[in-house]
């Protein structure tokens, strides 16, 4: 990674070394509790307090936020957290639990918030002393999301809430909420209007938060129900009815093809087995029996193997030349497919390792015997949590055929 | 080594793709192309080798062909990614021509050092155009598999799939002999070289097979000595599986974006058929598959240049995947074209066609990923035997 280094600006060089020495000075302690895979499983409050405590100390030291001015709880930087991000991963530390927050809330928040919100909002958000949900999928609004009914009711300064939001991570344990609602029942793409909206001060009254369990046993999503709720006008976000625009700057980032960089630093999981690698299939193959030898004796399963590396190496190299500007026709081609090709190599990464793990990828996680912690499985069973989130990976090939090769619309 | 952010594709790379595809685009449309080779249908057509002379003099005017040739030798002296941005153009407009045989040479004969390759070199830079004739009749693609005998300086025997024969000026013949492998350049009217030509499906190249009998090399002709051909090959082989890449990168863009346009243009059902997923779905496929393949394309060009410890590895990534695309779009091309994608009149045929040939040049997908697995898993059987020695 040092070619990293040897093409920073004088900014970046000099924000790495920062990085580096702080992260060597101030290891984290070990985690009191198995980490779930990713933010979006944590089920109980050990897991998330020790998740909390580290992302409380990275912004501290101004790793997170750090292309967010100084006035919203960042560092004022410019191209410095991909800089924080390289380096904290690096150091393998766990990931940051405010995920929704970072990735989705602020950038919104940043570029469409009022000036109060931003700076009364985000360095609460940076510092993880506010937790933060994504209020979008409905029941009736999951890949047609402009469906959505939850409906905001204006009286004078004030809206009233009312309505039932679905697939909510993190809900449990959320301060504050993103919410897309419909304010004119009228106008389908024209009449959402966008809200930050605290949902914490009023569980039990006006707020209710239900979870979902998911097809691995853990909890992490839920449902959310508001019955009047009353927040006041200037928790708006953006004009009365132009909800659908701002959405669409979170939803960019939420597909990682936003301007904003997310903060990330890393996996959880079992830390001494990274498996989403698709190159972990190799050591994995060579150590599982297969017909009288090994499964990196298999050509067939060599070949899927080499297959799925490619894809992997193909799309790293596709994230670094989307920063070439010469070698794309298209500003948006590569990173509008971030998310959907993401998550389909883990999901068939995943899926190829258990066919290698063969009868020893029954044993769950929970069992000793699981080869490499039982990560795979559980990581497949969990992979599907991608490849239908954030707009499922078919309204994705929608999108890319749409605004990228210039296809008709599908409705 | 490590590589740098852009892959090496300088302003002075961009600037050179960007005025190929001009310079193609004005010269060569799709419709000029299609008269330029197709003006034949007859499938028992004595084989054909159809292109413009004049454009190829233009090309070598351009500096084209020694793009990735050191300046001392007569070259532009510029990264391998500059050569794949300019192999990409070439792919884009199917260009029947002996550029990629010439390029693919310049990339062979950089690695072998010698004076005589220097020199020859140095006639590229003024228009001589060359083609390996490295590949026996069995078309195995390994630098081992040899049916050219050099023995008291004299040449033997017969290479196959030769590309472009016709339209180039000298061979780089590969030649064992009882102190290894050579590489001798023969001039393609030498006495004893008969050219002959094969009848073949893409019809925006030629090919040929080539005997020799008992054709006198000269040590001047000597490029690479016996014992030092097989390493100078070894030494260009992933930039030259990464150049064949990116002309079925190229190929592929141009399969994309006309089978695109073809979606937004024609109706059935009262709507343009790309509104249907069965269509628009499959074509963003084909986008992300030639976008993974084209990424790999520049980093094993990069590498090249920059971390050639890890090119060998890159380069069968890059021509296994773009081998793969250039598979999925010719096929997704003619069939969402319908009936007329059926046709000799419409001009996917010519890009399928080169498409396929390039696929299985120097090895299709699943021949590149048997060697990739074997330089990062190991050759099969060469891992431990688990599990079954415990009772």
């Amino acid at each position: 990674m040092s070619e990293e280094r040897s093409r920073d600006t004088p900014e970046q060089a000099e924000f790495r070394s920062h990085c580096r020495a702080w992260l060597t000075a101030n290891p984290l302690p070990e985690a009191p509790v198995r980490l779930p895979q990713s933010a979006i499983e944590i089920m109980h409050t050990a897991q998330l307090d020790y998740l909390r405590e580290w992302q409380r100390l990275a912004h501290a030291a101004g790793l997170i936020g750090c292309d967010y001015p100084v006035a919203e709880g960042g560092g004022g930087r410019k191209d410095c957290q991909i800089v924080a991000n390289q380096e904290m991963q690096r150091a393998g530390r766990p990931f940051l639990p405010n995920i929704l927050g970072l990735g989705m809330a602020a950038p919104t928040i940043h570029l469409h918030g009022t000036q109060t919100v931003r700076e009364t909002l985000l360095p609460r958000l940076f510092s993880c002393a506010d937790i933060w949900c994504q209020g979008f999928s409905e029941p009736g609004a999951g890949s047609d999301l402009a469906n959505v009914q939850t409906f905001a009711e204006r009286r004078g300064e004030r809206w009233v809430i009312n309505g039932h939001k679905v697939w909510t991570s993190l809900a449990h344990f959320a301060d504050w909420m993103i919410l897309l609602a419909r304010s004119d029942r009228a106008n389908k793409y024209e009449g959402m209007t966008y809200f930050v909206v605290p949902i914490k001060a009023e569980l039990g009254r006006a707020v209710t938060v239900r979870p979902l369990i998911k097809i691995t046993g853990e909890t992490g999503f839920n449902e959310v129900f508001f019955d009047g709720l009353e927040i006041p006008d200037d928790y708006r976000v953006g004009a009365v009815g132009q909800g659908w625009q701002v959405a669409q700057t979170t939803l960019l980032h939420e597909r990682g093809a936003g301007p904003m960089v997310t903060p990330s630093s890393g996996r959880g999981g079992d830390p001494d087995r990274q498996v989403a690698d698709a190159y972990g299939l190799i050591d994995l193959a060579r150590t599982s029996p297969r017909a009288g030898k090994t499964a990196a004796d298999d050509p067939v399963l060599r070949d899927r193997i080499m297959q799925l590396i490619i894809r992997q190496e193909g799309s790293r190299q596709g994230a670094r030349r989307a920063r070439v500007p010469a070698l794309c026709d298209h500003p948006q081609r590569i990173p509008l497919q971030a998310k959907l090709v993401m998550s389909e190599i883990r999901q068939d990464a995943c899926a190829l390792a258990m066919e290698i793990q063969g009868a020893a990828s029954s044993f769950a996680f929970s069992d000793a015997n699981a080869p490499d912690g039982g990560e795979w499985a559980l990581g497949y069973m969990n992979s599907y949590g991608v490849t239908i989130a954030a707009g499922t990976n078919e309204i994705q090939r929608n999108i890319l055929g749409e605004r990228v090769l210039g296809l008709a619309k599908s409705k | 080594m490590t590589q740098p952010k852009d892959f090496g594709f300088d302003d002075d790379a961009a600037m050179l793709r960007d005025t190929a595809r001009k310079f193609l685009a004005d010269h060569l449309p799709t419709d000029k192309l299609h008269r330029l080779v197709a003006a034949n249908s007859d499938p028992y057509r004595t084989p054909a080798c159809d292109w413009d002379q004049n454009l190829w003099r233009q090309i070598v005017a351009l500096g084209w062909t020694t793009v990735a040739v050191p300046e001392a030798d007569g070259g532009m002296g510029m990264k391998l990614a500059a050569l794949a941005g300019l192999a990409e153009e070439v792919g884009r407009a199917a260009l029947p021509s002996p550029f990629i045989a010439t390029a693919l040479a310049t990339l062979v004969l950089r690695e072998c050092g010698s004076e005589p390759a220097r020199k020859l070199l140095g006639e590229i830079a003024t228009g001589r155009a060359a083609t390996l004739a490295t590949t026996p009749r069995s078309g195995a693609w390994e630098i081992d598999a040899c049916a050219v005998r050099l023995e008291g300086g004299k040449l033997q025997g017969s290479a196959w799939f030769v590309q472009d024969a016709r339209k180039a000026d000298v061979l780089i013949v590969k030649a064992a002999s009882a102190d290894g492998i050579a590489l001798c350049a023969v001039p393609v009217n030498s006495a004893g070289v008969d050219i002959v030509p094969d009848a073949i499906i893409d019809l925006t190249r030629d090919q040929a097979h080539v005997q020799f009998d008992n054709v006198a090399v000269a040590p001047d002709q000597v490029l690479a000595a016996p014992g030092k051909g097989a390493a100078a090959l070894a030494a260009a082989e992933p930039a030259l599986l990464t150049i064949i890449a990116a002309d079925m990168c190229g190929a592929a863009e141009w399969l994309l974006q006309t089978t695109a346009e073809y979606a937004r243009l024609r109706e059935q059902f009262g709507h343009q058929i790309g509104y249907f997923q069965a269509v628009k779905h499959p074509l963003v496929n084909l986008m992300i598959a030639l976008d993974q393949a084209k990424s790999l394309v520049y980093n094993a060009a990069c590498a090249v240049d920059s971390e050639p410890e890890r090119a060998p590895a890159y380069a069968r990534m890059a021509k296994a995947a773009a081998a793969d695309v250039a598979a999925y779009a010719s096929n997704r091309a003619i069939q969402f074209h319908g009936g007329i994608g059926f046709t000799w009149e419409c001009a996917v045929h010519l890009y399928t066609k080169r498409q396929k040939h390039n696929q299985m040049f120097y090895g299709d997908g699943s021949y590149q990923r048997a060697k990739l697995a074997e330089l990062l898993m190991g050759a099969v059987g060469s891992g431990a035997t688990v599990g079954y020695s415990s009772p």
